[in-house]
């Protein structure tokens, strides 16, 4: 089994604890896994890319274009930007709420609000999850990266048992209550 | 096992080499290294104010008999050149680290240089390792190397082994006895008579790793299809894993020096030879130096990362659609709430030509700010506004102003000020305080009180620092009071001599709870509030302005902004 995911969003959208939360699931699947973060500038609300490979045995730690099983995004517009990494018959799993960046908050530039159904034109499957109403259900805004995950963990038909261990490992135990029930918001509805 | 980051693995290593004294400035990618390494209750870590003393403190520490590091960004070892080309002189004690992290593509960096030069211009050995394991690894070797060598030896790493997740296995530490110091001139005293002496032993010990490296077995070949052969190191190794699976590979551990007979015996087995490198042709130079024909620069370019596809569509051909629309760009920005933001926009406001300096106030450079005109390195903000002024006539020198962050300030600010007082400036700076090292994600500094191990320690007073070093005036204002900020801008710039401003206001994401959220109500489109660029004011598609609750931490600067009084609650 070889799964490469290319998690992209807003710098501050908790990225970086998906990944590391697929990192966890990987060990406990006994697989070999690497991932690749960004800081630094490009977390001051930019466009942030993250990315996780798994399989047998991984060498290069970044997403080759063309070559990502699934795009994971937390943001429309930011599902768009990366569609060059997808390989064929990929899926795109994307949140569809619209952060604006900044040439579009000072008019430069307006918000593309069709993107996804671009890509879906382009044949590709589009799964689509409101994610920040899910997590604002499940107790905080901040959760729509769990929300994510649990949607991720569905649609890449992964093991869900072990992708919960590996939620309970990382995220701090006074959140995980909130956090467990996002998963299953973003893996049921 | 366990998944660590590159940067985390290379703490390990030296953890478990036994490295008793590490000191470092942070610098993306190489921070947490340093904090890392801070966790164990084993090795004395800090924060030092630049990356100049923080190598003299390795040197210090080595030179007593133990094995000590220090870690800095690419940049970092500018700063640290002076102290380092002499170190490679004078060899070490106990065992000596350098840490040194590139960044091609610019992530967070204001260049691309390759640090590989530095090792080959200052004769000290390098190696990189290619991921997390291998990161451990060669740092518990660099410190073996360092001490059968005599020398200080660099690890190098790039963003993409700094910043990946791989398994690593730990071990335990050893502890290493204190190598007893014993005063000697000839090695420790650099002053011609015993320096003359030193480079000596620099050209026998640099000629003697020349040899030692053909049979490490940090280099090594791994032979395949015999029609391709590459060579390689770092991270760029398991791109070529990836984009050649079949290809033969010559995986170089020791970048410096390279083990050029090994790499000549292995260019006589493969029929066609590219050298796959980031930046600049090291190696590949090397090679065709020593009279080994191959490719390199003429298929890849010197700008940026390589990556899995670039190698597979330069070298098999293989290439795909893109499938790229137009899309609006999403540059990182000022967070919302950000103490920076109102004096950026007094500045633009009052057109002045703005000497900037490295931390997160760069972005005040992007639209719609838009007010920052110079950047080129730590520090350089005040020089840079001093030589303005001296190439300008009075009235035109009055229009240049410096701005530095605090822990910039300290870093490598100081001096300037003190060049600008001395030779009589009219100089206008401003100090950014956040109160922390923001950019690279709040590390601790001499004004904060803290050290990086979290003790107190005595608070630098940048107030009364500038006035000791003769500053004219020193003019403490809330960052948020963008009325008391103009105000202070304006009489600084009026005034004879050198004045300072200092704008204070903690960073906004080290508060733990903000004011409520800001709304607009009663919109009149004239879109003023839209120039100050906060990410938490939209412009809609009817042209008024509306607040996303989400990202406002009521922070207040926009309130003023409004002629019509439509933005509604928050902190006044």
């Amino acid at each position: 089994m070889k799964t490469d995911i290319l998690i992209v969003g807003v710098g501050g959208q908790g990225t970086l604890l998906a990944s590391r939360i697929l990192g966890k699931f990987a060990f406990l699947k006994g697989l070999d896994v690497k991932l690749s973060e960004v800081h630094g500038m490009s977390q001051r609300g930019g466009s942030v890319v993250t990315h996780v490979k798994m399989a047998d045995k991984v060498n290069s730690p970044i997403v080759a274009r063309g070559e990502a099983d699934v795009i994971l995004s937390f943001e429309k517009l930011e599902a768009a930007r990366y569609l060059d990494f997808l390989k064929e018959g990929g899926i795109v799993v994307t949140n569809v709420q619209e952060i604006l960046p900044m040439p579009v908050i000072t008019g430069a530039k307006e918000y593309p609000s069709d993107c996804l159904e671009n890509i879906k034109k382009a044949g590709i499957k589009v799964v689509e999850k409101d994610a920040l109403s899910l997590a604002e259900k499940a107790g905080s805004s901040k959760a729509v990266n769990v929300v994510m995950l649990g949607a991720l963990t569905k649609y890449l038909g992964l093991d869900k048992a072990a992708m919960l261990e590996a939620l309970k490992a990382t995220v701090p135990a006074k959140f995980l209550e909130m956090n467990l029930k996002a998963f299953e918001y973003g893996y049921t509805e | 096992m366990k998944l660590m980051l590159g940067n985390e693995a290379i703490a390990r290593g030296a953890y478990e080499a036994g490295v008793k004294v590490v000191s470092a400035y942070p610098g993306t990618p190489s921070t947490e290294v340093t904090e890392n390494i801070a966790r164990y209750d084993e090795v004395y870590a800090e924060w030092a104010p630049n990356e100049k003393v923080a190598f003299e403190v390795a040197i210090g520490a080595s030179y007593a008999g133990v094995r000590s590091m220090v870690c800095m960004k690419h940049v970092g070892v500018n700063v640290a050149a002076d102290p380092m080309f002499t170190a490679a002189y004078t060899g070490v004690n106990g065992g000596l680290v350098i840490l040194a992290a590139d960044d091609p593509g610019m992530h967070s960096s204001q260049n691309e240089q390759d640090t590989r030069f530095y090792a080959r211009s200052a004769h000290i050995p390098m190696l990189e390792p290619s991921d997390s394991m291998e990161a451990k690894e060669f740092t518990k070797l660099a410190f073996e190397l360092s001490e059968k060598y005599d020398t200080p030896v660099f690890v190098r790493t790039t963003t993409r082994l700094a910043h990946s997740q791989s398994y690593v296995e730990e071990c335990d530490r050893t502890e290493i006895a204190v190598k007893p110091y014993q005063k000697d001139i000839t090695k420790y005293t650099m002053m011609p008579s015993s320096a003359i002496g030193r480079h000596v032993k620099v050209e026998e010990r640099e000629n003697q790793l020349k040899v030692d490296v053909e049979t490490m077995s940090i280099n090594r070949e791994e032979l395949n299809d015999l029609s391709l052969g590459i060579v390689c190191s770092g991270v760029v190794y398991q791109y070529v894993k990836d984009a050649l699976p079949d290809a033969s590979i010559f995986k170089i551990g020791s970048v410096y020096p390279i083990p050029i007979e090994s790499i000549r015996a292995f260019s006589k087995k493969v029929k066609r030879l590219v050298v796959v490198e980031e930046l600049e042709p090291f190696f590949e130079n090397q090679l065709k130096a020593n009279g080994i024909q191959c490719e390199g620069k003429n298929l890849f370019s010197k700008l940026g990362e390589l990556s899995v596809y670039e190698i597979k569509s330069k070298l098999i051909g293989e290439k795909t659609e893109s499938l790229k629309a137009d899309l609006p760009l999403r540059p990182p920005v000022m967070c919302a709430g950000c103490p920076h933001r109102g004096v950026f926009y007094v500045l633009k406001k009052l057109g002045l030509t703005v000497s900037a300096d490295i931390g997160c106030y760069t972005l005040g450079a992007v639209a719609p700010l838009s007010a920052v005109d110079t950047v080129v390195c730590m520090g350089a903000s005040i020089g840079i506004a001093h030589g303005f002024k001296k190439a300008l006539g009075e009235e035109a020198a009055k229009k240049v102003v410096s701005v530095i962050g605090d822990s910039t300030f300290i870093h490598s600010g100081i001096t300037g000020l003190i060049n600008a007082v001395y030779n009589g400036s009219n100089l206008t700076l401003i100090i950014l305080d956040n109160s922390t090292t923001g950019m690279t994600g709040h590390q601790n500094h001499p004004a904060t009180g803290l050290t990086l191990k979290g003790t107190p320690s005595p608070i630098l007073d940048l107030v009364e620092l500038c006035k000791v070093v003769g500053s004219k005036s020193v003019t403490v204002v809330d960052a948020y009071d963008m009325p008391a900020v103009e105000k202070a801008v304006k009489s600084a710039i009026d005034e004879e001599g050198v004045s300072v401003v200092i704008a204070k206001r903690p960073c906004a994401l080290l508060s733990k709870k903000y004011p409520p959220a800001l709304s607009i109500d009663g919109c009149k489109k004239c879109g003023a509030c839209l120039k100050i660029g906060c990410p938490a004011i939209e412009k809609q598609k009817d042209g008024s302005a509306r607040i996303n609750s989400s990202l406002c931490v009521g922070c207040g600067l926009c309130v003023g902004l409004c002629k019509f009084n439509a933005i509604k609650g928050g902190e006044k």
